[in-house]
């Protein structure tokens, strides 16, 4: 099916089933532990061996012998893989920005270097400490500062300088009366997911099969070929469940090629759940950024100048952290420019964490928006809505599909009782603390891609299988919504199973394109089973009316069984016509923070987010999305930050004891309200996805929160108390 | 991990002699540190002598007037005593402002004491580390150093005790029982337990091969108001950066010891007897002689801070 045209009137704006708050269709096999997981799947692989993984102890240089004699003569080891029985590094896969395993150079610390295997995990683990690699240790480069001056400028999507300039912007700067000219900068950040990596791997002949933990099933099956050196139909990848993601499960790691190579040397399923302390340092990041802003306004805060500039790095010098991804469709001004640099540093690898890009642009850009408006003396409510653009400020050819950004931030003024913000900062107190409060808008784009299911009706029943994956976003419930309003049957009714690479090819979990291509998929397979089932009958399933489990057509009734067993595979393509608008997704956001005067402890006291993302499919399970992203923001305001030692080149803080998350305790209340708002251009169901929108504006609204109560301006994240603490007014 | 043996003691004596007489034996309390610690290799004892049979799990008055803790006593458990709460208000306060619930019911008395650092080089077996492996250098000196020692450390290091209970010990000037391996018994005051780093940071208090804490004892009640101050960047489940414990009197003289910036729990004489003066002069006087790096330095303004905020909690 094409998705060609903007949607007009159909099914989901009568829906019984869409848009209703739904209790989660897997819930119940999750919190009873029969939902299985990547690394517990004793159900397929009972006899699955334990395999452990040896990380890189230097940051950069040669493994130049691997003494395995030990660690094969240890209790219970089965076999050993090293990454010295490849003569160079294997492949990589779609998304990977350096090897995974093979060869004997080490590009990052903790690199793969082995797996050892044994009957169980203790005796893997053990035989594993046993194992002693030899090094050539070389100097890298570990620091983005002194680094950055000399990146080079970044490619963008089309392999273009990612360089972008629209009017003069150096002579609008120079000439406006209120200039801001402000440098920020954000650390690198981990995923730091519940599930670790995680796969099983058994072969049987030459076909492989993976349970493993990865957002996209696709890419997985056709980069575990590419990486393996195989057909890519000799290889199955199987998720159905998946503790969490957020982007670092995109692509394949190094479990996943371990236990596979592991599985084939021993001729056994193998299993390997990478370590906790490897979760850092071996897998992806998000990589820290330096960005300048630069901001010329009149002196009644219209915008007439806006320069992002932005520096990151990778283990490639390609795909950095881009925090103007977002600049170019939020604040109107004719005069711009937007710069993007790239530097090699020999850190992990760097790679997509939710909302790459924007999660960190907005720290710096919302917070610059801030600033302006404290030096021309507006509301920043008010600057915002000021400048919001009439078309889109970076793409001016482009048109927005359905843009609400001022109802959120006025809507979200009016809930938070944003009338009794104080706009001059660090005069209220509430006992011991400084009371602040912050804004932040929001824009995070809502891509489409293509997607895929197969429908099959059995007794009676309908069955949607396809391979996209639930990270713990709730796609199992909103595409059995999506089949149950379609073909009008109770929810009870419809079975879902995702996740296997033997289904239809979906878009996927990432960049927030889920939920809108997967039930377009859902919608298109449905129509599809609609049309099977009048040609059974009878009847033309388009003109014929499906709802409770019946389909009425040419006034005769039929139950939905009578058509028999049937199985139809369709897949939503979306059309050219999108590339005309800019479709995104919005939320005003606010926070309230307070300040301990004695300590400069920094707590959250509350946070709203108001959003705009069209039609809400499941308010239960996107509420769940925005506050949980809520949370991701408000650690990397205020915690979160991957430490860099510049001398051995690596992350030092690499557990969950070091890498601080909030806990419960730093997030005291939380609301988040959805606009009614509809957008025709994204999909018939008129909904885009949320998972991203929800961290992109809460950090800033907390860093403007946290200056509101204090009046120190902190532009190196996370905020920290330490960073104020010298600043603060005296006690004692 | 590497494979150890285990038993079940059933005296104190009986357990200190097991230890005692084998190289690498190590006492088993509530596990919540030595077992991570086994499973990295950090910690490889060859025998494990398990303490919960002894009868070390009471809290009794002593003829003094004062507490008798058994080692084996949970976290949670002290925390919750009716006594404890009254009495000594900042060692309830301490415990529970540290782990979580569930770590609280494992960890003991005498293990929450013998609980080792948390800098991360020490946690990272590819790193050097003196207190880990002795003479294979510091690199947290020169590292990511913004959560270790501002005072006491030495050029050999900069690790810090991190427990939140023993700072509240040692302000209530509690004793350390033992017993060691021949079934000798001592008492060591709270003040002489932990060592400094010098140049045996391996070693992070005075106990000897096989010597068993079996109880700790809290002389009998100070009266004064009762503080725990615990600074740190999330609300909770995190180590301190710098904590507080400090009891005052109604005339501002008070006792106060520093968590989070030394090898032990900080408390100076001085510091003490210029409680009253203020948080400034107080701290001046325990912070004498800091040696912080550029990433904690913060800390000494924190802890004269925060002791400035228990100040002002006490005069309220």
């Amino acid at each position: 099916m094409e998705f060609t045209a903007p949607a007009e009137t159909n099914l989901f704006d009568n829906a019984k089933v869409v848009g209703k708050s739904t209790l989660r269709i897997d819930g119940p096999l999750k919190t009873t532990g029969r939902a299985p997981y990547a690394y517990e799947r004793h159900d397929v692989a009972p006899d699955a061996a334990y395999g452990y993984l040896v990380g890189s102890a230097v940051a950069k240089g040669r493994l130049t012998a691997l003494d395995t004699r030990d660690a094969a003569n240890a209790p219970g080891v089965i076999g050993i893989v090293s990454t010295l029985d490849h003569s160079a590094p294997l492949p990589t896969g779609t998304g990977n920005n350096t090897a995974l395993f093979g060869g004997a150079e080490i590009r990052h610390y903790h690199q793969a270097i082995a797996c050892v295997v044994a009957e169980t995990f203790e005796q893997a683990r053990a035989a594993a400490a046993l194992i002693r690699p030899s090094y050539a240790r070389v100097e890298g480069k570990f620091d983005l500062a002194a680094a950055a001056p000399s990146a080079p400028m970044a490619k963008d999507g089309s392999g273009k300088p990612d360089n972008k300039k629209l009017g003069d912007f150096d002579a609008a700067f120079a000439s406006a009366p209120v200039k801001i000219d402000q440098r920020y900068t954000t650390p690198d950040e981990s995923h730091a997911m519940m599930e670790p990596f995680a796969t099983t791997a058994a072969w049987e002949g030459d076909k492989l099969t993976l349970w493993t933990a990865n957002q996209m099933i696709a890419w997985c099956k056709s980069s575990m070929a590419t990486i393996l050196s195989i057909p890519k139909e000799n290889v199955r990848a199987v998720a159905p469940y998946i503790g969490g993601g957020f982007g670092g499960k995109l692509f394949v790691r190094a479990d996943a090629v371990v236990a596979a190579l592991a599985a084939r040397k021993l001729k056994r399923p193998v299993k390997v759940a990478m370590q906790r302390p490897l979760m850092v340092n071996n897998a992806t990041h998000r990589q820290g950024t330096i960005q300048r802003i630069r901001i010329g306004a009149g002196r009644d805060g219209r915008i007439t100048a806006l320069a992002h500039e932005n520096w990151s790095s990778n283990i490639n010098g390609q795909d950095g952290e881009n925090g103007t991804a977002q600049t170019a469709s939020m604040y109107a001004g004719p005069n711009r420019l937007q710069a993007n640099y790239t530097a090699q540093l020999d850190l992990p690898e760097g790679n997509a964490m939710r909302a790459p890009g924007e999660a960190v642009g907005h720290l710096a850009l919302e917070v610059a928006i801030d600033e302006l408006a404290e030096a021309v003396g507006m509301d920043p409510v008010e600057l915002r809505i000021l400048n919001e653009p009439a078309t889109v400020p970076g793409t001016p050819e482009k048109k927005f599909s359905d843009r609400n950004l001022v109802r959120c931030l006025r809507e979200g003024a009016a809930r938070f009782g944003w009338d009794k913000r104080q706009a001059k900062p660090g005069t209220v107190r509430d006992g011991r603390w400084l009371v602040g409060m912050g804004v932040a808008a929001g824009y995070r784009g809502s891509p489409t891609m293509k997607s895929a299911a197969r429908a099959t009706l059995e007794n009676g029943r309908v069955v949607i299988e396809t391979d996209m994956t639930d990270i713990g976003t709730g796609s199992y419930t909103i595409i059995a919504q999506t089949a149950a309003e379609t073909m009008g049957v109770p929810l009870a009714q419809v079975d879902v199973r995702l996740g296997d690479s033997d289904d239809p090819v979906s878009a996927g979990s990432g960049g927030q394109w889920g939920a809108a291509s997967s039930t377009a998929g859902t919608y298109a397979v449905c129509l599809a089973l609609r049309r099977a089932v009048g040609q059974k009958l009878g009847f033309d399933g388009d003109a014929a009316t499906f709802t409770d489990g019946r389909v009425v057509a040419d006034n005769r009734s039929w139950r939905l069984a009578d058509a028999g067993n049937l199985s139809v595979t369709d897949e939503m393509n979306f059309g050219r016509f999108k590339r005309d608008f800019d479709i995104g997704t919005y939320a005003g956001h606010f926070a309230e923070v307070g300040v301990d005067r004695y300590t400069g402890e920094i707590r959250i006291r509350r946070m709203l987010a108001v959003c705009d993302a069209g039609r809400i499919l499941n308010p239960l399970s996107a509420r769940s999305q925005v506050i949980g992203a809520m949370v991701m923001a408000a650690g990397s305001a205020l915690m979160e930050e991957l430490a860099v030692d510049k001398r051995f080149g690596f992350f030092v803080n690499h557990d969950l004891a070091g890498y601080e998350v909030p806990v419960h305790a730093d997030i005291p209340h939380q609301e988040c309200v959805f606009l009614d708002t509809l957008d025709p251009v994204i999909s018939p169901l008129k909904a885009k996805g949320v998972g991203e929108l929800g961290i992109c504006g809460p950090g800033s609204a907390v860093a403007n929160a946290v200056y509101n109560a204090t009046g120190i301006r902190i532009r190196d994240y996370p905020i920290t108390l330490d960073k104020h603490l010298d600043r603060l007014p005296q006690v004692a | 991990m590497k494979s150890s043996t285990y038993e079940r003691a059933r005296t104190p004596a009986e357990a200190a002699a097991a230890v005692g007489r084998q190289q690498g034996a190590k006492f088993l309390a509530g596990g919540t540190n030595l077992l991570d610690l086994m499973k990295l290799e950090i910690e490889t004892p060859t025998h494990l002598v398990d303490i919960q049979d002894l009868g070390l799990d009471r809290i009794e008055k002593t003829k003094e007037g004062g507490l008798r803790i058994g080692a084996f006593v949970s976290n949670t458990a002290l925390s919750a005593d009716a006594r404890v709460r009254r009495d000594y208000a900042v060692l309830t306060r301490a415990i529970q402002a540290g782990a979580s619930g569930q770590l609280r019911n494992k960890a003991t008395t005498a293990g929450n004491l013998l609980q080792r650092t948390r800098c991360p080089y020490f946690y990272d077996p590819n790193m050097p580390c003196n207190k880990r492996k002795p003479g294979s250098g510091c690199a947290a000196i020169g590292g990511y150093s913004r959560q270790l020692a501002v005072v006491g450390s030495s050029d050999k290091c900069i690790a810090t005790y991190p427990g939140d209970m023993a700072q509240a010990m040692r302000v209530l000037d509690a004793t350390v029982e033992t017993v060691k391996a021949d079934g000798a018994t001592r008492a060591i005051p709270i003040a002489d337990f932990h060592r400094l780093p010098g140049d045996q940071p391996e070693k992070d208090n005075v106990l000897e091969a096989g010597e068993l804490i079996t109880a700790v004892t809290l002389p009998k009640p100070i009266g004064g108001k009762h503080f725990y101050q615990k600074v740190r960047d999330r609300a909770s489940y995190a180590f301190a950066l710098v904590s507080v414990a400090a009891v005052i009197q109604r005339d501002g003289s008070g006792r106060v010891s520093f968590g989070g910036v030394a090898h032990k729990p900080w408390r100076v004489a001085e510091a003490d007897a210029a409680l009253s003066l203020g948080a400034k002069a107080a701290a001046e006087r325990a912070f004498a002689g800091a040696t912080p790096t550029e990433d904690n330095r913060y800390k000494i303004t924190l802890a004269e801070r925060a002791l400035a905020s228990v100040i002002d909690q006490a005069k309220a």
